[in-house]
Order: structure tokens, then sequence, then C-alpha cells
């Protein structure tokens, strides 16, 4: 590198690259510029709150819009990549994006702009002093850089992250509630974090490598005397804890009911997801034979998060606890489809992630205005909300029959890919505990509607009784408010009458995790 | 040399898990820190242990003389010391306003997000 | 904890921190050292001065809020990889220049002004806890 006189020259083309970047494909590095560069400056001007929704809103708008132009790219031209600072790979970090993790940092950057325009209204206004939008805006950081990484100690910085942005979020505003809410998510989370890390030292040991291509191609090789089988239990351990699989979810419902509604629906949109996508690469890119060993052991797990998630939400009676479990429950049927293993499984697995990232959020807003209105998230304390605003009731409504999975909405298609996928695989025993299970939701998301919005009174008054609204949304709010639910909503519906465009996507993301080479050749061929 | 650092590190999970396990919120915080220093003695040990230099190169050159330590598990374990210690930071406000707020550090007597004996969601209407 | 001699000799003991914070980043390009250590002993000389004099005279002496410092910081650690960006070679490449300055050869790099976004990170990320840590014990 060094041109000047007294420094000796080197060879530096065996380490690093040397061939200029297309311009176009920089854009790789664009969400963690945008992401990073509007976080801290949000960051700087505290201080100014009428400066923050604005800023934030026009940050998260150009990420959905750098994100799209990658998943764009991806879809059309194959896997794209980078390597940090001219190292060649696997010496450098490399960023290398796949139509996976495209479209899952497409999907969550559209829920955290939505998010971030309700926000703008949906906010008290001390949240939004003390930072909202830096933290949002950084978490995204973690979140959209999580899917881009192809190297799985940079995931593990992108996850802490995100982490840290969360636990900037989920103790804002600092009530009592919070606090005891916020122990419970940072202690677990992080120690997910040390599960996730210890493995990540084990498999560095082993392969003496990082880099994500470089472990898929070593670990298809076989590498004799490797402790693969902890490595592998360990992520599963990790991953599944941020997931919030079967026996470490009970953080989830713990926490995610205590922050802002808003905070509330990135936490349940975004992060879980995140958890789900980094199981996915690993243990069907990284670690396919693994998968194969794991199979029983994870349909186990599967089965149980469904379950609980099921049966908790019906046993609840606070409407955002209840969410926190149909949180819980969808990652259940994403599980189910990474335990099927097979190319149309992974498929339903991921189009149902894409459905629980956009609907979740929806829910956990719409129990945001619920509670505005009705002045509480109690379903003794709530009822005959519908007439105090019929436009709720009605996108509420679809919002559970969407979390339901009922036709047309975008849940159906992608439990009818798990279910199929489950059938063909001769497990029929899995497919009808997708669907028992998406009865049950429907059950404990119908009472909670029908509780909340067409009784006459909570329970101990007359049915019929006359109800007073305690809340009112002002009206200069209700636009932003209600526009950007019904944003989240029509979305689910949409995706629910027309699922091809993201049902070949989520297709193509199995298919690239099933057969990494175009990958693999993406990371070591782009650089030579 | 592996050996008993190993060992060491299956101390440190050890006394990390038993203080996890307790009741106190102090203490948890404690075995969080014991456990990402478990974590960073098991990178290094799992990077190898060898006698060589440090990776540093003289200023009168531009690749190392002679063979040095790997410092790619040096640069992982800096990374990951830099954010358990932003952790241990936040953690520690975050644990110290609970305790102001709850006026308790015992997790047990922590029932404000989950109220205890669950109340169970209306039967009727 | 605020004795007379502790009280007296805090404001040096703080001035020599931050001088010697700025030598061990600047140092750290090729020898041991760099922003995260500087930026650490940065913080915690404002925290001794915090503990001899209480909070509100750190924040007078920083004119700015450490939570703002630290953004200040990322914003220069990520646009120290943008130039090698429009030059057409990947994000965070080092690119180096060697001005003369009074006829001594500077080797100046992008790498160090990344090294100096993360002293201001660390720097204000770590004073702003430990600012509210002193603040709640009074």
């Amino acid at each position: 590198m060094a041109e000047s006189a007294g420094h000796a020259a080197v060879d530096v083309a065996s380490a690093m690259v040397t061939a200029p970047i297309a311009p176009l494909d920089a854009i790789i590095v664009a969400p963690t510029l945008i992401t990073l560069l509007f976080g801290a400056v949000l960051l700087m001007a505290r201080k100014r709150p009428e400066t923050q929704a604005p800023l934030g809103i026009a940050g998260l708008l150009l990420l959905t819009a750098a994100t799209a132009g990658i998943l764009a790219r991806v879809v059309t031209g194959g896997p794209l990549t980078m390597t940090m600072g001219s190292w060649l790979p696997p010496f450098g970090i490399t960023f290398a994006v796949d139509v996976l993790g495209a479209s899952f940092a497409l999907v969550s950057s559209v829920v955290a702009l939505v998010v971030g325009v309700f926000a703008s209204r949906g906010l008290r206004r001390v949240e939004s002093r003390y930072g909202f939008y830096p933290f949002l805006l950084l978490m995204m950081a973690g979140v959209c850089n999580a899917f881009l990484t192809g190297d799985i100690f940079n995931l593990y910085v992108w996850f802490e992250v995100m982490l840290i942005a969360s636990f900037g979020l989920i103790v804002l505003g600092n009530s009592k509630e919070q606090l005891d809410g916020a122990v419970r998510y940072a202690v677990l989370n992080l120690l997910a974090a040390a599960f996730f890390l210890t493995a990540t030292g084990y498999l560095y040991g082993a392969l003496g490598t990082l880099n994500m291509a470089e472990i898929a191609i070593k670990l298809r090789e076989g590498v004799p005397g490797m402790p693969v089988n902890t490595i592998t239990a360990l992520y599963i351990l990790g991953f599944g804890m941020k997931a919030a699989a079967f026996p470490v979810a009970f953080w989830l419902p713990a926490s995610y009911h205590t922050p802002s509604p808003s905070a509330g629906a990135v936490f349940a949109g975004l992060l879980t997801k995140v958890g789900a996508y980094a199981l996915l690469r690993t243990l069907i890119m990284l670690m396919p034979s693994e998968e194969a060993l794991y199979d029983t052991f994870l349909t186990a797990i599967a089965i149980g998060t469904m379950l609980l998630g099921s049966l908790g939400a019906m046993g609840h009676s606070d409407f955002r606890r209840i969410l926190g479990y149909l949180v819980i429950s969808g990652i259940g049927v994403i599980l189910a489809g990474l335990a099927i293993g097979t190319a149309e499984g992974l498929a339903g697995g991921i189009f149902y992630a894409f459905h629980s990232m956009i609907v979740m959020s929806a829910l956990y807003l719409a129990s945001g205005l619920i509670g505005q209105l009705g002045g509480s998230q109690d379903l003794r304390k709530l009822g005959g909300l519908y007439g105090a605003s019929p436009l709720l009731a009605g996108l509420t409504l679809t919002l559970v029959f969407s979390v339901s999975a009922l036709p047309p909405f975008s849940g159906f298609w992608a439990k009818i890919l798990v279910t199929e996928a489950a059938m063909v695989d001769g497990r029929w025993w899995l497919a009808g505990i997708v669907l028992g299970t998406g009865l049950l939701n429907a059950l404990a998301s119908g009472r909670a509607f029908t509780q909340i919005f067409w009784r006459g009174g909570p329970s101990g008054t007359p049915d019929g009784a006359e109800k007073s609204v305690p809340g009112e949304i002002p009206g200069e709010d209700r636009a932003v408010l209600f526009g950007s639910l019904a944003a989240l909503t029509l979305m689910s519906l949409v995706i629910g009458l027309w699922p091809s465009p993201l049902m070949r996507l989520a297709e193509a993301g199995a298919a690239g995790l099933l057969d990494p080479t175009l990958y693999i050749r993406a990371v070591f061929g782009g650089a030579s | 040399m592996e050996g008993p650092l190993a060992l060491l590190v299956g101390c440190f999970f050890a006394s990390a898990i038993y203080l996890m396990l307790s009741d106190s919120l102090i203490r948890i915080l404690l075995g969080v820190t014991i456990l990402a220093n478990a974590v960073n003695l098991l990178i290094f040990t799992a990077g190898r242990i060898v006698k060589e230099v440090p990776p540093i190169i003289p200023e009168d050159a531009m690749v190392p003389p002679i063979a040095t330590a790997n410092p790619l598990p040096q640069a992982l374990i800096l990374t990951a010391i830099v954010i358990s210690f932003s952790f241990f930071a936040f953690l520690l406000v975050l644990v110290f306003r609970t305790y102001q707020g709850l006026g308790t550090d015992k997790t047990g007597k922590m029932h404000m997000a989950e109220e205890p004996g669950d109340p169970v969601p209306p039967r009727g209407y | 904890m605020s004795t007379v001699i502790f009280r007296a000799i805090a404001p040096y003991l703080t001035a020599l921190m931050v001088l010697f914070s700025v030598f061990v980043l600047l140092r750290g390009h090729n020898n041991p050292g760099g922003g995260f250590i500087g930026g650490l002993i940065a913080a915690s000389a404002f925290a001794i001065y915090g503990i001899a004099y209480g909070v509100p005279p750190v924040r007078r002496a920083l004119r700015f809020h450490p939570m703002g410092i630290a953004g200040f910081g990322l914003v220069v650690a990520t646009l120290a990889g943008v130039p090698s960006l429009i030059g057409g070679k990947p994000f965070l490449t080092a690119l180096w220049a060697y001005p003369k300055i009074f006829g001594m050869e500077v080797a100046i790099s992008t790498a160090t002004f990344f090294d100096i976004g993360v002293y201001l990170v660390v720097l204000g990320t770590i004073t702003s806890v430990a600012l509210s840590l002193e603040e709640r014990e009074r």
C-alpha cells in the first residue's frame, strides 16, 4: 500500500483485493452506512425533539430503498459480496448477501419504516426526547447487517449491536414494570449471546476460519475429530434462546409487553426472526449433516414451541402478553419448517417468518391503540371498543384472521407450505400440530377480539351496558396512527391474495441455503 | 498448556453458572461477567497457544521477520471484551436503577412485569 | 470520597490522563494502544473529576452531552470507511497520505480517523454511564 519512499514494497496481490469494485456493488454497505450515520446524527440531535421523527423516518426510508436495491440486484445477478478493507476472503470480514438475507433485510426495514411512522405520533413525548429514533436506527443497523454479513463472528457483533440498542428501547420511559422486564430480557439475551460466542470459539478452534463460505466448504468436506456435535448443540441453544424456542422462551412473554407499543412492535416483529434466520443459516447452510442428525430434536423443539405459544396465548388475560405467546407460536412454525429441512419446508418457514414480521408488528401497534382507547391491556377491564372505533375493530379483526393463518391472509400460504412439506416427508403428526395450534391461535386471538371489541362492557358489568371509553385518540394523530396500522394490515392482505412474488423469494432463499455453491463462488470467485 | 487452561475455562463456567443461579441480581451480574471471561479464555485456548513473539511488525519492515503468534484470536477476544465490558456497564446501571425503583435486588421478589398468581382471562362476556 | 488531597490533585490528574489518552490513541497505529483503550483512559479521567467535584462540573467542562460525543465519534468512524468506496476499493480500505509538515513526513491514514471515531464513541458512552452512576450515588 505504501507508495512513499523509505518503505519497502511488498507484493500485496496475494493478500489483498486489487481489482476495483463495480460502483453499483457498493450498495451492499449502504444499509450499514445509512443506519449508523442516521443513528449517530439522531443521537447528537437528542436535544431537538422536533428533528427526531423526520430524520428517523428519512433514514428508514433510505434504508428501505437500499435493501430493495440490494434485493433487486441479488435476484437478477446472484449473491453479492464485498470484503472489508480490501483483504482477500477469508482474511477480511466479508459481507455476502443472497436472496434469503436480502429479502429478510427488506421485510424488516419495511416493518421498521411503518413502525417509525407510527411512532412519530404514537410516542409519549418523554420517549421521543430520550431517543426512540436513535435506538431504532442503531437496532436496525444490527438487524440488517446480521442479515447481510458473511462472517460468523461479525454476525455475533451485529447481534450485540442489535441487543444493546434494544436495551435502550426497552427501558425508554423508565417505569418499574419496564425495569423489571428489561432485567429479564437483558440477562437472558446476554446468556444466549455467550452460548453463540462459545460455539463460535470452538468452530474457530476446529476450522481456523470464521468466513461462512469457507466454513460451508470445510464442513462439507468433513473435518476429522471436530466437536461438531457440541458446536451444533450450542448454536441451537444460543439462537434458539434468541428466537424464543420452546424450553428457553420464557423471557419473551415476561418482557415484551413492558416497552411502548412502538418498541414492542419492532421487538416482536424483528428480533426473534433474526435468531430464526441465524438458525437457518448455521444449521442448513453451514452444517447440513448435523441438521439431519438433529432432525428429531428440532422437531420436538418446534412442537414444544408451537404448543407453548398457543396454550400460553389461551391462558393469559393481558392482550400484549397474549401477543407475546403468539410470537412464540409463530417461531414454532418457522422451526417446524427448519426441522423438516426439505426445500418446501424451508420455503414455508421463511415465508412464515416474513408473514410473522408484518403481522406481529401490526398487532403490537393495534395493542397500542387499544391501550390508548380502552386505558388498559387487560381483557377483564376492556370492552365495547367497537363503538369507539369501528376502524380499529376492523383492522384488528383482519390481523386476528391473519395470525390464525386463515385464508385469504398471508399466514395461510406459509402454513400450507409447511403442512404440505410435513405430509410429503411422512410426518402427518407434525402437520396436525401445525394446523391444531393454528386453531388454538384462532381461539385465543378471536376471544381477545370479542372481549375487547364486541361485548358491551368489562366482566362484572351487565352485557350491552353503555361503555364509556376512557381514552381518546386526538384527531390530528388519527391519520398517521391508523394509516400505518392499515398499511401493515393491507400488506398482509395483499401477500395473501397475491403470494407468488414473496413465495418465489422464499423458495429462492431456501434453494440458496440448501445449495450454497453460488454463495461460495461469489465470495471466493469475486476476489480473484 | 492447553490442559490447565481448559480446566480453568471449566472452573470459570462452573462459577459463572453457580452465580447466575442465585437469587440476587448482583451475583447474577457477576456471573454474567465471569461467563464472558470464560468464553474469552476459551477462544484464546481454542486459537492455539504457542511460544511465539507477539504479532507486531518492526518499524523498518512490512512483514513480520519471524513467525509470530496468531493475532486473530486476540482480535476476537478484544472485540468480545469490548462488547462484554459495555454490556457490564449497561447492566450495572440497569440493576442499580431496578434496585432503586423496585426496592429489592432479589429476583424472587420482582413481580412488576408478571403479576403473581396469573389472572385468568374472563370465561364469558 | 472527596478529601482535600483528592480535590486538590484531581484537576491535574484529569488533565494528565486526558493528555495520556490522546498519546495512547495516536501511538496505537503501529504500537500497542489505540482508540478503545485511549477512550477508556479519558473516560476514567472524567470519572475521577466527577468523583472529586460532582457531576455538574464535569458536564459543564465537557460542553457537549456525552452521548452527543459518542454520536459524533460514530459519524467519524463510519465516514472513515467511505473515501475508499469513492476510489473503487472495498469499504474501510485504509488509504494513506504522506504530507510533509514542518519538513517531517507524517503518515496519515483513514484508519487513524476510524480510531479517533472509536476513541470518541468509547469516551462518550463510558463517561455517560459513569456520570449517571455517580449522579445516583448522591
